[in-house]
């Protein structure tokens, strides 16, 4: 999943409404160049096919 | 061997307070005229425990022909700020934190250093929160590199670096997210070890991202890092991912030699965008090991985008009550990639887990091959303070996010690392040590080796308390 950079201001916008987080116009720039980065980190990741039964790394024990 | 003079081992003081050749008193004022005297220049410390150094320093003394006091007898150390040291504020870096309550208990491992007979000296500079490597801190100011004072320490255990480099203490604490161990031990030409993922215990530490957070000694020799990770290991309830492990001490094999171990080489991503000074490092080591063999780590540049995107989200689910309340005390820097990484789609976060597992078993059956992987611990020496961005692999990138191309891949599945400094001149540059899990005996008795060979060693800078800070 990556989304396209003209298109991530709507993301962060609604993202910050949802996540109820105030963003100060100033800071939206490096928001949105983080952003950018984290989801083509994400999409490096999610690109690679895994089986259906892949188990997450993190184990809880009851 | 004058114990008191500023490049004496935590071993060489150990024996001299037990032997009573000298005091752990003595060894303590040293110690604390010496921050006096360089931490105006180096800004590795952000608080001294004058004081309690000197109440706990007298009780050592005080155990004198009555029982010993311990492998770590009168060695000076400090911690990484993010430590809990009861009074204290654990501030982590951060403004916000400073209106925390004092620390009610010291973190474990400052009370099994304390047990084996060290003295604390106080908390160390670090990046906000842990989300750095650079050594920067907007609120405290930044670590210098006692090699270049315009240099970064590197972090985001800077002070912890600055100060064991510019020996100001024999052994430091700091924490490993991404490589906040193995960095500053790079740039600061020191020896840094990161166990495996739950060897040695978090509790009453602050965290950072629960899923790939370790903690670990800094030191100038190996024995000393040795000595200091053989006392702090050992379970402990109070951290959910610490091993039920019996303690395995390393300090008793070190000596034991790289005889019939096998030694790798990590090829493909792990030279990619090497500057020439990284590359040099690392061929310099496999020379001296006789390490020949390349190994390519699957699918290393993808488990580096993983730990990326979980560091990020996990942070960002950490901080998230203060990014709503208190976005404005943040660091900026911190802040605007915590905000980011809030808004990262969770299934993504599940996926990047998910590669976590089968990217570990994948690099567990690299080590039927071998038993050690060496690797650049840093793509280059120690950047200019406020450098913000550098050229790699022809892009140009952000330093703060990017140091750590080497050593993410590596923590991300928790691989026990002990980073060892490669004497080049101007400045010195490491390379790390991989071994598979709950084996850092045999890095220990690698980088012992290499120590012992003249390979690698923590160069002694010159300072001055007349050295002018750079503006």
């Amino acid at each position: 999943m990556a989304i396209p950079p003209d298109q991530l201001d709507e993301f962060i916008a609604a993202a910050a409404r949802a996540l109820e987080i105030p963003l100060d116009p100033e800071w939206k720039p490096a928001v949105k160049s983080n952003l950018d980065v984290t989801l083509k980190h994400a999409a490096v990741v999610a690109e690679f096919e895994m089986p259906d039964d892949a188990e997450p790394a993190p184990i809880f024990k009851a | 061997m004058d114990v008191s003079q500023p490049w004496a081992t935590a071993a060489e003081i150990a024996a001299a307070v037990t032997s009573g050749r000298t005091s752990a008193l003595a060894v303590t004022e040293a110690a604390l005229a010496r921050i006096t005297e360089l931490n105006p220049t180096l800004n590795a410390f952000t608080a001294v425990t004058a004081q309690r150094a000197r109440t706990r320093a007298g009780a050592i003394d005080a155990l004198r022909g009555k029982r010993p006091p311990g492998p770590l007898a009168g060695v000076p150390f400090a911690v990484k700020n993010l430590f809990d040291i009861a009074g204290l504020a654990t501030v982590a870096g951060s403004k916000i934190n400073r209106a925390h309550p004092p620390a009610p208990k010291d973190s474990p491992l400052i009370e099994r250093l304390e047990a084996a007979g060290a003295v604390l000296v106080g908390a160390l500079n670090m990046g906000e929160y842990a989300y750095d490597f650079t050594g920067e801190n907007i609120h405290d100011g930044p670590s210098r590199n006692p090699h270049d004072l315009a240099r970064m320490t590197g972090g985001s255990s800077g002070g912890s670096g600055g100060a064991v480099a510019g020996g100001l203490v024999p052994i430091a604490l700091g924490s490993d997210t991404n490589g906040s161990i193995r960095v500053p031990s790079s740039l600061c030409g020191i020896f840094g070890l990161k166990p495996t993922y739950g060897r040695l215990t978090r509790a009453r530490s602050f965290p950072f991202v629960a899923s790939l957070d370790h903690l670990g000694p800094f030191a100038r020799s190996v024995r000393d890092l040795a000595l200091a990770y053989d006392v702090m290991q050992g379970p402990d309830a109070d951290d959910p991912a610490c091993a039920q492990r019996a303690t395995e001490p390393a300090t008793p094999v070190l000596e034991r030699g790289i005889e019939g171990l096998r030694i790798a080489v990590a090829g493909g991503y792990f030279r990619q965008g090497a500057f020439p000074e990284a590359l040099k490092a690392i061929d310099l080591v496999a020379k001296a090991l006789g390490a020949v063999e390349e190994i390519e780590i699957p699918q290393a540049h993808r488990a580096r985008a993983a730990a990326y995107v979980i560091t990020a989200t996990e942070g960002a689910a950490l901080h998230l009550d203060r990014l709503r309340k208190q976005a404005r005390d943040f660091d900026p820097a911190v802040r605007d990639r915590l905000i980011a990484g809030a808004m990262v789609p969770s299934t993504l976060v599940v996926k990047a887990q998910k590669f976590r597992r089968w990217y570990r078993e994948r690099v567990l059956e690299l080590f039927t091959r071998c038993d050690v992987i060496l690797a650049p611990a840093t793509p280059c020496t120690a950047p200019k303070i406020g450098q913000q961005n550098f050229m790699l692999g022809g892009a140009e990138l952000p330093v703060r996010a990017n140091m750590g191309l080497y050593t993410q891949p590596i923590s991300f599945i928790g691989l026990p690392v002990v980073a060892v400094p490669v004497p080049l001149q101007p400045l010195p540059i490491g390379v790390q040590i991989i071994t598979a899990p709950w084996r850092e005996d045999i890095a220990l008795r690698v980088a012992y080796a290499l120590e012992q060979m003249g390979a690698v060693a923590a160069p002694r800078p010159s300072l001055k308390p007349s050295l002018k800070v750079p503006a």
